[in-house]
């Protein structure tokens, strides 16, 4: 004779499939996330309606913020500069690490001494490399790329002394300091291409630019959408160069939305946080929609 | 894919949001501090206090340790943890409202008036009324640390006026008298091109990157009669549309462009100038007076190279920036801790100005240590007392006194005028860009900078 069976509930089956445990190894992230992260965004939000010095008591002031942000002549040059600096660095940094890997995935022996010459400037704490790099560009003739630019008979340059060239340069630092971590990524992603698919083409005469082209490429592609796209949200993001190279300067020449966002925030004695908050938001939002649209229109290139 | 979107979402978002990870740190109102007849002075309390700046020499280090020692054995229920620290305008309000300061920290007079306006520090008045110099201060010096009712927020510990530092050895090497430092600013566009000329170096520099940038142009504009700031936070004006600016920019523009006696840096702050002059590039710059201590302590500088004159006062209403520094205590202390704050305030940096025991106690340790003693500032109580702590300090003085004699002959003599009053900080910071803009462009309109940069200043401080 059969029993009934009685079907489990529904509570039942997510017990004895491992739900609490799995509730509980999630607790120790939802709390951080909880607390460094998605607090303190909807604690920008809030103080982005704020005079908010963080000792008296907050003061409402409705879209005040935003318009002192928006009226700011200072946020067009910043925005300007910002593209400008997205621009460069994409231009720069956006192919060197694939060049680099490609060649690094063509040589078979020591191929771990290049890995490691690579990655050796990421492993330089960045404020560290800044300041080296400070030292590079003295614009005197005694500086040190001064003096290796005299030694070809060039210079001596201003760096990041001048106008013109202080954003290159300051892109030149970043690039360096950036590429290797890149160039890994690349390197796996290369090195996983099966080996088959180069041996059929070169098997059918295709030429090493072919190869490239139609085999290595587009294997790489949704990795090089997706790193391109997290390179461009780094460098709207530039901060630390600027800060740390010229202070914004010459003149405003390399001040960059991150770096007013910091100026409003800490050039006065708790007098900007609400601009500073305000101006982050906005910021979010902008690289929200850019991000989105980028997916969009490379849905195509990325699957 | 989606999960790409995702993350390079987060992405944006924390990375962007990251400033706001601030604490906050309570300000304490006059009612919630204890009176201090409730509080335990002999209960055991830890207090944690600025000590040198960071980087200072092991010498320098040893001789703070030694004052900690001796104030410990004074105050046996107090113990004393000093932190390396120096206030930094990049870093000063974002350490304010994470409530990371030390217990007693330094800031300069232009922070300390906003910090009041705020209740940002701890209301250590009943408390410092039981010191012996209470109400002796200079009146301007003591001012800078009391509210409008004449309360005494903070401690002045140190008064300066802005001096013309310059390099003996240069000098000599350029063929001029290190001992008839230049008086006038014809004089020193002059002595900067010889230096130029003559050594490579730079002749003249100026600070000019972030807040350091409006802070000299402001310091030269007193020395050529301008105010570059007048009033009060209710009525404020601003004047960088002026002859003295103009006078100022247009003399840069010629050092650097035309003379081309300025080196090849211009972007020089505080730390970047001090470094470059002890290293023998720089033959002249307006900095504080007491800029030799800094450099013993953090530069290695060769003391026989450092020269201090007064900095030049030209035309009417002309004098020269005077600041200095305030000992503050952190919102956030107890009120025991606030007591023994104020008795380290006293023993650490006030007594040695103001008692002869206090004073001969402190260069005991730093003769012990080779530390520098008698470093010219500006009285922070009267003359005579500033006079009479140079009697008791006069052997044990190790400075080369002989090479800043232009600047101690004029010292009383000159009108020292405050910074300006209202956002100071912000002003400052604003007008950086304008010095840096004649300093990196050849072509520069001055009138059309100027122009601009009133109406800068204008939206800064309104």
């Amino acid at each position: 004779m059969e029993t009934p069976h009685r079907r489990p509930t529904r509570l039942a089956q997510w017990k004895r499939g491992g739900g609490f445990t799995a509730i509980a190894l999630m607790v120790p992230t939802l709390v951080i996330f909880g607390m460094f992260s998605w607090f303190p965004i909807v604690r920008a939000l809030v103080m982005s309606f704020q005079e908010n010095n963080m000792v008296t008591e907050p003061k409402w002031v409705q879209w005040d913020n935003y318009t002192r942000v928006l009226s700011d002549p200072l946020l067009f040059v910043a925005a300007r500069n910002t593209l400008y600096l997205t621009g460069l660095s994409v231009l720069l940094g956006f192919p060197l690490p694939i060049i680099l890997a490609a060649m690094m995935a063509e040589v078979k022996r020591l191929r771990g001494v290049y890995t490691v010459l690579a990655y050796l400037p990421s492993i330089i704490p960045p404020v560290v490399a800044i300041l080296l790099w400070k030292v590079f560009y003295d614009g005197s003739a005694s500086g040190v790329f001064n003096t290796i630019a005299g030694w070809v008979g060039l210079g001596p340059y201003p760096w990041i002394q001048s106008q013109g060239m202080a954003m290159p340069a300051l892109v030149v630092q970043g690039t360096w300091a950036g590429a290797g971590a890149t160039t890994l990524i690349y390197l796996a992603a290369l090195t996983s291409v099966p080996a088959d698919l180069y041996d059929a083409a070169e098997i059918d005469g295709a030429s090493l630019w072919r190869r490239i082209w139609h085999i290595m490429l587009p294997q790489i592609r949704p990795l090089m959408m997706l790193l391109l796209i997290l390179q461009l949200i780094a460098s709207f993001q530039a901060f630390l160069e600027p800060f740390i190279f010229t202070g914004g300067g010459p003149a405003n020449a390399t001040l960059t939305l991150m770096l007013q966002v910091y100026n409003y925030a800490f050039g006065s004695l708790g007098n900007g946080y609400g601009p500073a908050t305000a101006l982050s938001v906005l910021f979010a939002v902008v690289l929200g929609l850019l991000t989105i649209l980028y997916f969009r229109v490379t849905k195509r290139w990325s699957e | 894919m989606k999960r790409y979107v995702t993350a390079a979402l987060a992405g944006v978002i924390s990375g962007t949001m990251i400033l706001t990870g601030c604490g906050s740190s309570p300000g304490k109102t006059d009612e919630s501090a204890k009176a201090p007849a409730d509080v335990d002075t002999s209960a055991p309390v830890s207090i944690t206090v600025q000590g040198l700046a960071p980087g200072a020499e092991a010498d320098a280090q040893a001789a703070l340790a030694e004052q900690v020692a001796a104030f410990q054995e004074k105050h046996t229920n107090i113990t004393v943890k000093t932190e390396e620290w120096q206030w930094d305008v990049q870093t000063f309000a974002s350490q304010l409202a994470g409530g990371t300061l030390p217990t007693v920290f330094q800031v300069p007079f232009t922070d300390g008036r906003t910090l009041l306006e705020n209740q940002q520090v701890y209301p250590i008045d009943e408390f410092a009324q039981t010191l012996p110099y209470y109400g002796k201060f200079n009146e301007t010096v003591g001012a800078a640390g009391q509210d409008s009712d004449g309360k005494q927020w903070m401690i002045p510990t140190m008064a300066y006026g802005m001096g013309l530092t310059y390099n003996r050895d240069l000098f000599e090497q350029a063929g001029l008298d290190p001992d008839k430092p230049p008086t006038t600013w014809d004089e020193i566009r002059e002595y900067a091109k010889t230096i130029a000329e003559k050594t490579g170096q730079s002749g003249y520099s100026q600070m000019t990157k972030d807040g350091t940038g409006g802070w000299i142009l402001t310091t030269v504009d007193y020395s050529l009669g301008g105010r570059i700031e007048a009033g009060t936070p209710d009525d404020v004006t601003v004047d960088v549309n002026s002859d003295s600016i103009k006078k100022q920019l247009e003399m840069l523009k010629a050092m650097r462009w035309e003379d081309n006696s300025m080196g090849a840096n211009q972007l020089h702050d505080w730390g970047s100038i001090n470094a470059d002059f002890a290293a023998g590039k720089i033959g002249m710059f307006v900095g504080g007076s007491d800029l030799l201590e800094p450099m013993i302590q953090m530069n290695q500088i060769n003391e026989d190279i450092y020269g201090l004159t007064m900095i030049p006062t030209e035309g009417d209403n002309s004098g020269v920036l005077g600041g200095g520094a305030l000992a503050a205590v952190s919102a956030k202390a107890t009120p025991e801790q606030a007591a023994a704050a104020v008795a380290w305030i006293d023993f650490y940096y006030v007594s040695r100005l103001g008692t002869e025991e206090g004073a001969v106690a402190d260069a005991k340790i730093r003769e012990a240590n080779g530390q520098p003693i008698g470093i010219p500032g500006f009285p922070v109580f009267d003359e005579q007392t500033y006079q009479d702590r140079e009697g008791w300090l006069k052997p044990y003085m190790n400075v080369p006194l002989e090479q800043m004699t232009g600047y101690t002959s004029k010292m009383f003599d000159v009108e020292l005028i405050s910074e300006p009053a209202v956002k100071t900080q912000e002003l400052y910071a604003a007008m950086a860009p304008m010095v840096q803009e004649v300093l990196s462009n050849k072509d520069v309109d001055i009138d059309q900078l100027l122009e601009q940069y009133q109406s800068v200043a204008e939206s800064t401080v309104k």
